[in-house]
This record gives C-alpha cells, sequence and structure tokens, in this order.
C-alpha cells in the first residue's frame, strides 16, 4: 500500500512525458487521478495506523560499512505528513486544470506537477537519510522545472537558477550533515538510528570530539535552511512567484517549504544532543520569522506578499524546533498548509480573472465580484492572522507557548511577528478586496469557474476545522491547559486584534501607499547584498581566473609552445636557402671539423 | 751550398695539400659552374698526388698508391663525361651557370 502512494504519481510523469503529451485533458486527468490515488491510499494508511511500520528493498549493502534501503516509513510522523501533502496536493491539482486551462504546456506541468508530487511523497516515505536526500535533491530539481516553467520569461528562468542554486548551498550542508552521521553512527536508518541515540552513552568518536555533534546538527540544519528558505538563504523563494500560481501554492508554500520542517522534527533526536545547535535554530528561526513579516508589509505583489509571509511562517515553525517543540511545529506546518494553500489559490483566482494582474494597488473592489474568491480568502487570512477558532489561532498559539516556557526574547519577537502578520495581511485584504475598483480589468471582471472555487471551498473548510483536528493529532490536548495558557491566548487575541484594526484603519479607504518605509520595501536590501559580496566577489573570482587561462594557460603555455616551434622554424629556414654551394660550404666545414675531432680525440687510436 | 738536397715527401704532400686547398676555394667561393667542376679536378688530382706520393715514400713503398690512381683517373674521366652532360642540359634549361641563380634545391 505505501508503494502506491510512492509511485502513482511517478507512473503518471512517465506516462504524459512519453505517451500521452498531445493530449492535453486526459494529462490533466491522468496527473489529478494519480494524485487522488496517491490520497486515497495516504488515507488507508493512516487509518491502519500501523505505526513505526517500515516495507523497505534493500538498495547498497556493504556489511559492516553501510546499508542503503528505500524504504516506506509509516509512523505518527509521516502518515499525517502524507495526508497533507496529498490532500493539499490533490486541491491543487483541482484548481490548476482550470487555472492552466489556457496554457499550451499544460501537459509539461501536470507531468513535472506529478514529478513533484512523488519527490515530495518520496521524503515524506523515506525511512534513511541517503533516501530522504535522494528526494530532496528531486524535490529541487521539480522546483526549478516549476518555477522556470514559462521560461520564454527571462525573469523565471533566472527566478528557477537562483532557487536551484541557493538550495544546492543548503543541500551541501545537509550532505555534510549526513556522512557526520554515518561518520559518528555508522548507520543512516532513521530507526537504527533512533535506537543507537537513546541507548544512553554517546559513540566513542563524538565523545571525544564535543563540537563535532554541533556540527553535525548545524549540517543538517543547512538543509532545512535551504529548502525552507531561513534568513541566510531565503532570497529564492520570494523569486520563486515567477511559476504558475498552482505551483507557488503547492511548492513554494503548503509542501516543498515544509519539508525543512519535516526533516527537522524527523532527526530531532540527533538535533537534541546539542543545546547549542537548538539555541540557533530557534535564533535563526526568530530572525526569519520578523525579518520577512517586516519586508511582507510593504510589498505590493500580492504573490510576494504571500510569499515572505509563508517565510514568516516557516519561521516560527523551525522557531518551534529549535524550543524542542516539534508536535507544535508539525501542527503549524499542517494548518499553515491549509491556510497557505488557500491563500495562494486564492490569490491565483484573482490573478486568472484579472489577466495576470499581481499589483494589490490595481484591484480592489474585488469583493462584490468575485465573492467566492474573497471570502474563502478572508477565511484564509483570518486563519493565518491567529483570529480565534480558526486553524492559525491553535497551532500558533502552541508555539508562543513553548517559546513563553523557553525563552522570553524569542516569545517577544513571535509576538510582535503575530501583530505585523495580521497587519499585512489584512492590508492586503483591505486594499485588494474592499474598496473601489482601482482599473478597468477589475470592472469586466467575474468569478472564477467551480473547478478553481472548489478546492477553494475544501481548503477554507479545512482552515476552519484543522485547528480542532490538528490539535487531537499533534497535541492531543487543548492548549489553554498548560501553565500560562491564559496568557498567551489573551496576547495572542490581543496581538490580532491590533494588527487588524491597524491594517483595516489604515488602508480601508487609501487610495495609494499609507506608510513609506524604504529598508521594508527594498527587502533590507538583501538582493543588493548578495550582489555586493557574492556575486560580485565571485564575478572577480572569475574575471581573475579568465585572465589566468587567457594570458597564462591559454597563452603562455599553449599558444607558446605554437609560436616557440614557428619562429624556430621560420630561423632554421633561412639555412636551408636552395644554393649548392652553401650546402656545399657546411658539409666541408662539417668534414673539417669532424677531421679535428677525430684527430685530437681519437689520437689514441693511432 | 745546396738549397735543396733531396726532394721528400713533405714537398709532395705540401704541394698536394695547397692544390687541394685552391680546388676547396674554388668550389666554395665561385659562382660559374664550369670553375666549380675544375675547383673538384684539382682537388681529384690532389689526392691522386699524394697517393703517389706515399706509394713512392711510404714505410713499405709498393704499387697499391698506383693502381688507387688509376681508379680515381678512370672513374674522374667518367664523372666529367656525366657531370659536363648534366651540365649542358642545366644550361638549356635555366640559360645560366651561376649558382646563384640555381636555387631550386630546397624545400
Amino acid at each position: 500500500m505505501n508503494w502506491v502512494i510512492l509511485l502513482a504519481p511517478l507512473v503518471s510523469a512517465v506516462l504524459i512525458t512519453l505517451v500521452l503529451h498531445p493530449l492535453r485533458k486526459i494529462s490533466a486527468g491522468v496527473s489529478v487521478l494519480a494524485c487522488a490515488v496517491s490520497f486515497a491510499a495516504s488515507v488507508k494508511v493512516f487509518l491502519a495506523d500501523g505505526a513505526g511500520s517500515v516495507s523497505a528493498v534493500t538498495w547498497l549493502d556493504y556489511p559492516g560499512l553501510l546499508t542503503v534501503t528505500i524504504g516506506a516509513l509509516t509512523d505518527h510522523l509521516s502518515t499525517l505528513m502524507l495526508l497533507i501533502v496529498s490532500g493539499v496536493g490533490l486541491c491543487i491539482h483541482i484548481f490548476a486544470c482550470g487555472y492552466m486551462k489556457d496554457d499550451p504546456g499544460i501537459s509539461r506541468f501536470f507531468a513535472k506537477l506529478s514529478l513533484f508530487m512523488f519527490s515530495m511523497l518520496g521524503i515524506v516515505l523515506a525511512d534513511n537519510l541517503v533516501m530522504m536526500f535522494i528526494f530532496w535533491e528531486l524535490v529541487g530539481l521539480s522546483s526549478y522545472l516549476l518555477i522556470g516553467f514559462w521560461f520564454e520569461r527571462p525573469s523565471a528562468a533566472e527566478a528557477a537558477k537562483k532557487a536551484f542554486i541557493v538550495n544546492r548551498l543548503g543541500d551541501f550542508g545537509f550532505l555534510l550533515g549526513i556522512l557526520g552521521v554515518w561518520w559518528a553512527w555508522g548507520t543512516v536508518d532513521f530507526g537504527e538510528l533512533k535506537n543507537s541515540v537513546s541507548a544512553a552513552a554517546l559513540p566513542a568518536v563524538l565523545a571525544q570530539n564535543p563540537l563535532a555533534v554541533t556540527l553535525i546538527g548545524l549540517g543538517l540544519f543547512m538543509g532545512c535552511i535551504g529548502k525552507s528558505a531561513q534568513f541566510p538563504l531565503h532570497i529564492w523563494l520570494p523569486d520563486a512567484m515567477e511559476g504558475p500560481t498552482p505551483v507557488s501554492a503547492l511548492i513554494h508554500a503548503a509542501t516543498m517549504v515544509a519539508a525543512g520542517v519535516y526533516m527537522l522534527c524527523r532527526v530531532f533526536f540527533i538535533l537534541e544532543l546539542s543545546p547549542q545547535t537548538l539555541q540557533i535554530i530557534a535564533t535563526i528561526g526568530a530572525i526569519t520569522a520578523i525579518f520577512a513579516a517586516l519586508i511582507a508589509t510593504q510589498q505590493n505583489d500580492i504573490k510576494r506578499i504571500l510569499a515572505y509571509s509563508t517565510l514568516s511562517q516557516l519561521g516560527y515553525m523551525v522557531l518551534a524546533v529549535g524550543l524542542c517543540a516539534t508536535s507544535a511545529a508539525m501542527f503549524h506546518l499542517c494548518t499553515h498548509a491549509f491556510f497557505k494553500a488557500l491563500l495562494f489559490l486564492g490569490a491565483g483566482s484573482v490573478i486568472h480573472a484579472l489577466h495576470h494582474e499581481q499589483d494589490i494597488w490595481r484591484m480592489g473592489g474585488l469583493w462584490k465580484k468575485m465573492p467566492i474568491t474573497a471570502a474563502t480568502f478572508l477565511i484564509g487570512t483570518l486563519a493565518l492572522t491567529g483570529c480565534p477558532l480558526l486553524a492559525g489561532f491553535f497551532s500558533k498559539d502552541a508555539i508562543l507557548l513553548a517559546a513563553l516556557h523557553n525563552n522570553i526574547w524569542i516569545f517577544g519577537v513571535a509576538i510582535i511577528t503575530a501583530a505585523l502578520t495580521a497587519y499585512y495581511m489584512f492590508r492586503l485584504f483591505a486594499v485588494a478586496f474592499l474598496g473601489q475598483a482601482r482599473s478597468a480589468a477589475v470592472q469586466h471582471t467575474h468569478e472564477s469557474p467551480p473547478v478553481m472555487t472548489l478546492p477553494l471551498t475544501v481548503l477554507a473548510a479545512l482552515a476552519v476545522v484543522g485547528g480542532y483536528l490538528g490539535q487531537q493529532a499533534y497535541l492531543g490536548q487543548p492548549h489553554a491547559d498548560h501553565a500560562g495558557g491564559g496568557l498567551v491566548l489573551w496576547l495572542s487575541v490581543l496581538v490580532f486584534a491590533l494588527g487588524a484594526v491597524g491594517g483595516l484603519w489604515l488602508y480601508l479607504r487609501a487610495k495609494s501607499e499609507r506608510v513609506h518605509v524604504d529598508i521594508f520595501a527594498n527587502k533590507f536590501y538583501s538582493d543588493e547584498l548578495y550582489q555586493a559580496l557574492f556575486v560580485n566577489g565571485q564575478q572577480l573570482l572569475a574575471r581573475i581566473l579568465d585572465w589566468i587561462d587567457r594570458w597564462i594557460v591559454g597563452g603562455l603555455i599553449v599558444r607558446g609552445l605554437a609560436v616557440l616551434a614557428t619562429v624556430s622554424g621560420e630561423i632554421l629556414r633561412l639555412v636551408q636557402g636552395g644554393n649548392v654551394q652553401a650546402y656545399a660550404t657546411v658539409f666541408i666545414l662539417g668534414v673539417i671539423f669532424l677531421c679535428y675531432w677525430v684527430m685530437v680525440h681519437l689520437q689514441h687510436l693511432f | 751550398m745546396e738549397l735543396v738536397t733531396q726532394i721528400t715527401l713533405n714537398h709532395y704532400l705540401t704541394l698536394s695539400g695547397v692544390l687541394f686547398i685552391i680546388g676547396l676555394a674554388g668550389v666554395m667561393l665561385r659562382r660559374n659552374i664550369v670553375v666549380i667542376y675544375m675547383g673538384l679536378e684539382l682537388m681529384l688530382n690532389a689526392a691522386n698526388l699524394a697517393l703517389v706520393a706515399f706509394s713512392r715514400f711510404g714505410v713499405a713503398p709498393n704499387l697499391d698508391g698506383h693502381v688507387m690512381v688509376f681508379f680515381i683517373i678512370t672513374v674522374a674521366a667518367a664523372e666529367v663525361a656525366v657531370g659536363l652532360a648534366l651540365m649542358v642540359a642545366l644550361y638549356r634549361l635555366k640559360q645560366t651557370t651561376n649558382t646563384g641563380d640555381l636555387t631550386s634545391l630546397k624545400f
């Protein structure tokens, strides 16, 4: 059963690529069907509840050294994640049928989407680090292909390259982390690792090198920094919005970027060994959360606002992992997948209706034109901002509670981020959906077809009830029962109200931007900083190497040898003048020299 | 007082050397191909003179040198026939006997 989950999308991707691609509607249908099969199989596995069961085939076997399997691990963590990935994925597949209806490359799109589903489900099911790494890279590849789906647009091609290269940086750290784990414990299998880590004493190599366990943890965390777009490597995610909107929803909001957090939870028992690692993880998460939220307050592109919001929420999850609250992190991952997919699909619906207009200042008044999209978008906004009784409220409070118990500074950052989240989301909602129409396109727009509104409705329903379901699945008890729960509850309601009222009050009747903060609008100049530090430095290095290659290697060594041969040939050519007497003279001189030499040096023979 | 009491091997060899050098200089320096040829003949005859002198004044005088000289004269006669024929052919082809104009012997 586990293999069906994994293989259905792969079969779909291969079929569409090789056979079905001229048949546009059938390609889309096959891809949706494959996703539905995965979802059905995931539900069955979830209900069967085979806790910790593994079905694996051995791939590499070097006895006593390394055994790598390709297996499907279905435990509490992965079955829930499977449900989220395939469930949200199914909604988005259906939505994409409507959104991509008129695109000439729809077959290619669905083939890549299926490839992505295969890779993502592979990460979730992976029973060892090596297999996870392989699917991790596959996910990076399909992300690259889908961001660059409209590759004829230079910005999309650039964004795809940027995402791929930045992710490579993180992946390299991840690979080092995996090697470190193998070096320390001699296995990469999650089950065996968990047993040997919990077996009291550390391995000898780690006992001798206390720093190593921190470095291994940081290596693994590097993978998360790249894939989940945490602070130093966050720059690729906003640019990834160049891809089609369903891709942004599925990959760059709901599932793939959450893979980093999922991986952290999977290997948490290793991270846990080093308090320093956890400290760094929590700090990076907190920085990302507030940093991205500040930038989001000044963006004008509807998808970019949501992208920075995604960054901020991922920061929340990573922060929770750093505070040992993995179940809160997974809970927030789950609810976030619901409402962020919903928000992106809502944005997609708007963009589709307005013929690819993404600037919120050219929208306005969509509430009347697109009631279903607007209503579901409002639900998504409320869920994201932590409105009481909706999904985000519960998961965010779980994280805030963990922060309050661990680190008061991080708690403060998280609370401020929550207020900012409410502020920028209500700014977005007020500008795009309320008020007066700001462009002619809005006047003529109308509600999207049912194939797009149906997934919106389903996800909206999940965004409402996800909190209650997830709370049972992840936390097991209502969060307000914990010590300090009441304080967190009231504080989070207060910051939600503050942010929401602030956003609405400032922007409800605004004709243009009311608040100007250049540093936020320019994303803290991070792209410019990277340009100056890394791109230009690398360009300089490249130019130096180019010079060396051109003049030293190419000029002096390669062409130098050729020039040497040519010049010496030219000089020696002068000797062969064609004059017989000159030849005779040389010949005679040679004979005289030989005679002299024989007489001087071979005297003793006579 | 006698200036020259007896003509010895050294006198012959000196004469032979002088003739050889004159012939060699003619081969190396003259431009007319007929004169070069004459230089070559002079060098052959210088060698003949040395051979005959050794044959008469050598450590064990015998007729071996004479035999050698006859061979050389015979071969030189044949060589003259071939060489002059070549020169005539060359002159017909190039209308010159100046070696400075005959520079096609190169790559």
